[in-house]
């Protein structure tokens, strides 16, 4: 399952910029500064020299103008709402139905014999390739999004719980059994805790996975509202500074899910754990 | 009874349960397929997805369109790589490259690189170069920051030590650094490879360029062929296994394992 691989071999980059030793804040915010100043420039240049059309090759200010523009008229955070309501639905689904069965067939060896063909099967298909097949079943629309990201976003989320508690130490779970845990306590304090570094890798990797399949898919099921839907629909009108203006909210937002969602429950859980430094 | 016949009937009994398993859940297809709850252009029966694909094999169409999604494939994860691993080394290597690379790479990774298609459709047209290029965003950042973490995870105690038995630059480069980072690089290699996949069905589906197997299953659904689209996926999800299991599998043992560095990285 090397694709999926639990956190103790899967490198999940996440890179931030390091603080070197003896440097003051202003200077780290001045260095990570730098390049993107130097693009900028690079951009602003091109972009002004008139070599490409300035529809196809807006200068910044034209971008960053269709971005205020978009948020103060409120159509911009109407996309960005029903995107990510998508994206948490989707996500939401994938989250309880892979740690379901992941706990499952790390739990009972039946379960696992039963569930692990199929899911091996399913799971080296790229999610998108669905898209088609689900469309014809539900339609365009709301449903198609949501399910297609429901699906493939729990792969991930299954193999990792699945290798999380199998990797859960034989002996914690019969000293607890001997210090007398019931089955539930077991679950709650044993299994749980020991398996959730593995867990937290695999909604890690669910939520990136889902957040990239939500970007295809909504291109593809004509959504009436929804972040990529816009930049999709722009294209039409050849708006090409509302197209990057887009794409530069969709990073953030890609940002933000890494930087302030996942760091921080990692910091309130395994962390204070002791699971993980 | 050994533990060795005892290990060994667990795991007939696993394989035994798992057919059993398969051929139960390829039974209710079936049966689903059958009773006509749902349309059956929707729902085709297994023999003629089967049977579809068979032909589209023997006709050399499927090998066709299989062949042009390889080439998108390779062609970009080739640049990518050309472009990530010397970048990645020298970022490891010169805090400058790092200082300037870094956040632009980290400002960048998070846009997934299907949000680029338009844009690169409105400034590179229809076609083979939008696939590709999507291919190269998606397979370029996974690269570049494995290779980057494992320059920079590279003992420094190795450095000195061989510094010390008088390896010039270029030994420190090729009997150190690249052995010692090569297991970040190989599985960076790998994660481009499936971020790769995903996105050429992707490119392939939206930049609509006549061949290639994402576009045969969007332009399958134009005609409702409920069969072509399966096929496809089924041949999607075969190469997608070839080259995670037996492309990337030899290739680990042949290089990490040899010189006995997986274990280093994982440990």
């Amino acid at each position: 399952m090397s694709n999926f691989a639990p956190a103790a071999s899967a490198y999940v980059p996440t890179a931030g910029i390091p603080a070197q030793r003896g440097e003051s804040g202003w200077r780290v915010a001045a260095r990570t500064a730098l390049p993107f100043l130097v693009v900028a420039l690079a951009w602003e240049t091109t972009a002004h020299l008139d070599i490409f059309p300035r529809k196809l090759f807006p200068p910044l200010e034209d971008v960053v103008g269709a971005l205020l523009r978009l948020t103060s008229t409120g159509v911009l955070p109407h996309h960005v709402l029903d995107t990510l309501i998508r994206l948490l639905a989707g996500f939401a689904l994938a989250a309880a139905a892979g740690v379901a069965i992941g706990f499952a067939m790390g739990r009972s060896r039946r379960a696992e014999d039963v569930l692990l063909p199929l899911i091996s099967i399913g799971a080296p298909i790229p999610g998108l390739a669905y898209a088609p097949l689900f469309l014809l079943w539900f339609g365009l629309g709301n449903v198609t999004a949501v399910l297609l990201v429901a699906v493939v976003s729990a792969f991930p989320i299954i193999f990792n719980t699945w290798a999380g508690v199998k990797a859960v130490k034989e002996i914690w779970v019969r000293s607890a059994q001997a210090m007398g845990a019931d089955d539930r306590r077991l679950l709650h304090q044993v299994i749980l805790p020991g398996a959730l570094p593995y867990m937290l890798t695999g909604l890690r990797l669910g939520l990136a996975q889902a957040w990239r399949i939500l970007v295809g898919v909504e291109m593809l099921a004509a959504v009436p509202w929804g972040l990529v839907w816009m930049i999709f629909g722009a294209r039409e009108f050849l708006n090409t500074d509302v197209m990057l203006a887009g794409v530069a909210v969709i990073g953030a937002i890609g940002l933000a899910l890494e930087k302030f969602v996942f760091q921080r429950l990692e910091r309130y859980t395994v962390v204070r754990w002791g699971m993980m430094s | 009874m050994s533990a060795a016949t005892k290990g060994a009937m667990e795991r007939a009994a696993s394989a035994y349960r798992a057919g059993l398993t398969l051929l139960l859940a390829a039974a209710c297809y079936e049966a689903v397929a059958r009773s006509g709850v749902f349309p059956a252009a929707l729902l085709p029966t297994l023999p003629k997805i089967a049977s579809t694909l068979w032909a589209l094999l023997l006709d050399g169409t499927m090998l066709e369109h299989a062949g042009f999604t390889m080439y998108r494939v390779l062609f970009g994860l080739a640049i990518a790589i050309a472009v990530a691993l010397p970048l990645g080394i020298l970022m490891g290597r010169f805090r400058t490259v790092e200082n300037f690379c870094l956040p632009l790479a980290s400002a960048l990774m998070p846009i997934p690189s299907l949000a680029w298609v338009p844009v690169f459709i409105l400034w590179f047209g229809l076609g083979n170069s939008v696939a590709i290029l999507i291919v190269v965003y998606a397979a370029l950042f996974p690269m570049l920051l494995n290779t980057w973490s494992g320059v920079r995870a590279v003992n420094p105690l190795w450095l000195r030590a061989a510094g010390a038995m008088g390896a010039d630059e270029r030994a420190l480069f090729w009997k150190v650094i690249i052995p010692g980072a090569s297991a970040f690089i190989i599985t960076g290699v790998r994660q481009a490879f499936l971020r790769a996949w995903i996105a050429v069905v992707g490119a392939e589906m939206l930049a609509a360029s006549d061949w290639g197997l994402g576009w045969v299953i969007f332009d399958a659904k134009e005609f409702l062929n409920t069969d072509v689209m399966m096929a496809a996926l089924a041949v999607i999800g075969a190469i997608g296994f070839v080259f995670e299991r037996l492309v990337f599998g030899s290739l680990e043992r042949a290089t990490v394992m040899r010189w006995g560095m997986v274990r280093a990285a994982k440990g």
